[in-house]
């Protein structure tokens, strides 16, 4: 069974969105995501200073086994990427929540927050 | 519903994850694919293959349906226990499989081949066969258990009665060796040493499960495919196909055609080496950063080609890809990845053997 942090929010994408304040959030790929794509070999991030929409492809993580689009699960401006994962790619398997986060986002519509699934949603989801 | 093998429930035991393949529900990894590529280059991992057709070729004439059947030649082979990789071509040259044919007697050949052509081939040998004195015999009881990497003979040889042991220690490439209930041979699509064991698939699982006692890790599908991606061996579906000819696949070398031996494909063949082979397949290693995949357009200054597969060398620890290119490319050329041009270096395969970075690769 996959982990799903209780405090974060989801998209049915499988991306976790964490509220920091002041309007950022930090975006990753879930738990379940990484298992399901295997171990990642490369991740494509989207540069600081881009702007996307909520649902805009803005990342690829590549696995051994395919490159899968990560999707913006909010509207805004990036405002850092990971980069350590440019070395360490690994992290996305080992700390999906934690040293894996892909980038942070200002919001430029929090309110899109509300759509978002909690953590009880989006294990349902995956039970289905 | 997918067909399962007979070592399917010690793969859900395993946790495997299963993925559909070929119209077989086989184990794609156990957790790290990585893990079990880098454990096959340093250790031993064991591969379920039994998805692969086994067909015994019986009869007085089974070696001369087979020296027209074969793009390679079995006159070749003349020592039994001994095999020999070869393609299977339609009549314009086109690979319709490839396989290894073993010998065992004079009327007694075996073919091992891909599971995901299994009806068009079996269908391919009954016409083919219709004029000569042979019987085509499938076996579907078997299981094949493919034992491969540095370690791998010594954790098989361990497991044999004394009175094999020593056989299979000294058992040579492309030879074959039946010791009780295994029929043994030393091939491979790893690039490392090691054995494909066929045995009838009621032992199946308890062999598997003395070879997890002796240390040898199930692998998956993945590892398999990133593991012949660097041994730069070809996959049957992506590398070559029917409207491929063997000549602009890398598989030249399997083609034997000095003396005037009528194979089927043979006319096609000459016709393409008179009028020149206009593609070649090489290897690519991406000095940018990302990953290749199969299907991607590469720019040479001779002209465009295509990956036919790529990707991620745990080995190399970069991006590798097959590629086949015209004829004429020099050794750099771009790859095409989400619309950007990344630059590539072309290199002779393999580019990974017995554990080491092959010369010229990196």
């Amino acid at each position: 069974m996959s982990e799903i942090p209780a405090e974060l929010l989801y998209r049915e994408s499988h991306e976790w969105v964490r509220d920091e304040g002041n309007g950022v959030v930090v975006v990753g790929i879930s738990d379940h995501a990484q298992a399901a794509l295997g171990d990642m070999v490369y991740v494509e991030l989207p540069e600081p200073g881009m702007s996307y929409e909520q649902g805009e492809p803005c990342a690829v993580v590549e696995s051994v086994k395919a490159a899968s689009d990560a999707y913006a699960p909010v509207s805004g401006e990036i405002i850092e990427n990971n980069s350590a994962l440019e070395d360490s790619p690994e992290l996305v398997n080992n700390d999906p929540y934690g040293d894996g986060w892909l980038f942070m986002v200002q919001m430029s519509k929090p309110e899109e927050l509300d759509g978002l699934l909690s953590a009880e949603a989006y294990a349902e989801l995956q039970d289905e | 519903m997918a067909y399962r093998t007979p070592l399917y429930d010690a793969h859900v035991a395993a946790g495997a994850r299963l993925v559909n393949f070929a119209g077989w529900e086989m184990p794609i990894n156990y957790g790290s694919q990585i893990e079990e590529h880098d454990h096959v280059r340093n250790d031993a991992g064991m591969f379920d293959v039994s998805h692969m057709t086994v067909v015994d070729i019986q009869g007085l004439e089974a070696r001369e349906f087979l020296s027209r059947l074969l793009a390679n030649d079995v006159a070749k082979l003349q020592t039994p226990g001994t095999a020999l990789y070869s393609c299977m071509l339609n009549d314009s040259g086109g690979v319709l499989d490839d396989l290894i044919v073993y010998f065992f007697a004079e009327d007694w050949f075996r073919l091992v081949v891909n599971a995901a052509t299994r009806d068009k081939g079996l269908a391919w040998l009954e016409r083919q066969g219709a004029g000569f004195s042979i019987a085509v015999t499938e076996h579907h009881e078997m299981a094949i258990i493919a034992v491969q990497g540095p370690l791998a003979r010594e954790k098989v040889v361990s497991l044999v009665p004394a009175g094999e042991a020593q056989a299979l220690a000294e058992l040579k490439p492309f030879n074959v060796h039946i010791a009780g209930e295994l029929c043994v041979a030393c091939t491979g699509y790893t690039g490392e040493d090691g054995f494909e064991i066929m045995l009838q698939g009621l032992h199946a699982e308890a062999f598997w499960n003395r070879l997890l006692g002796a240390g040898v890790a199930p692998c998956g599908l993945g590892a398999r495919d990133t593991l012949r991606l660097e041994a730069g061996m070809n996959l049957y579906g992506q590398d070559m196909d029917e409207d491929v000819s063997p000549l602009v696949c890398g598989l030249a070398w399997t083609v034997a055609m000095k003396d005037d031996r009528d194979f089927i494909g043979r006319n096609a063949l000459e016709k393409q080496k008179q009028e020149g082979v206009p593609q070649k397949l090489v290897g690519l290693v991406l000095e940018d950063r990302g990953v290749l995949r199969p299907g991607q357009k590469v720019v040479t200054s001779s002209g465009e080609g295509v990956t036919t597969s790529g990707g991620f060398s745990p080995t190399l620890q970069k991006a590798i890809a097959l590629a086949r290119v015209p004829a004429r490319a020099g050794d750099s050329c771009e790859v095409e990845i989400r619309g950007k041009y990344l630059k590539a270096r072309i290199v002779k395969p393999p580019f990974v053997r017995n554990g080491k970075v092959c010369e010229g690769i990196l």
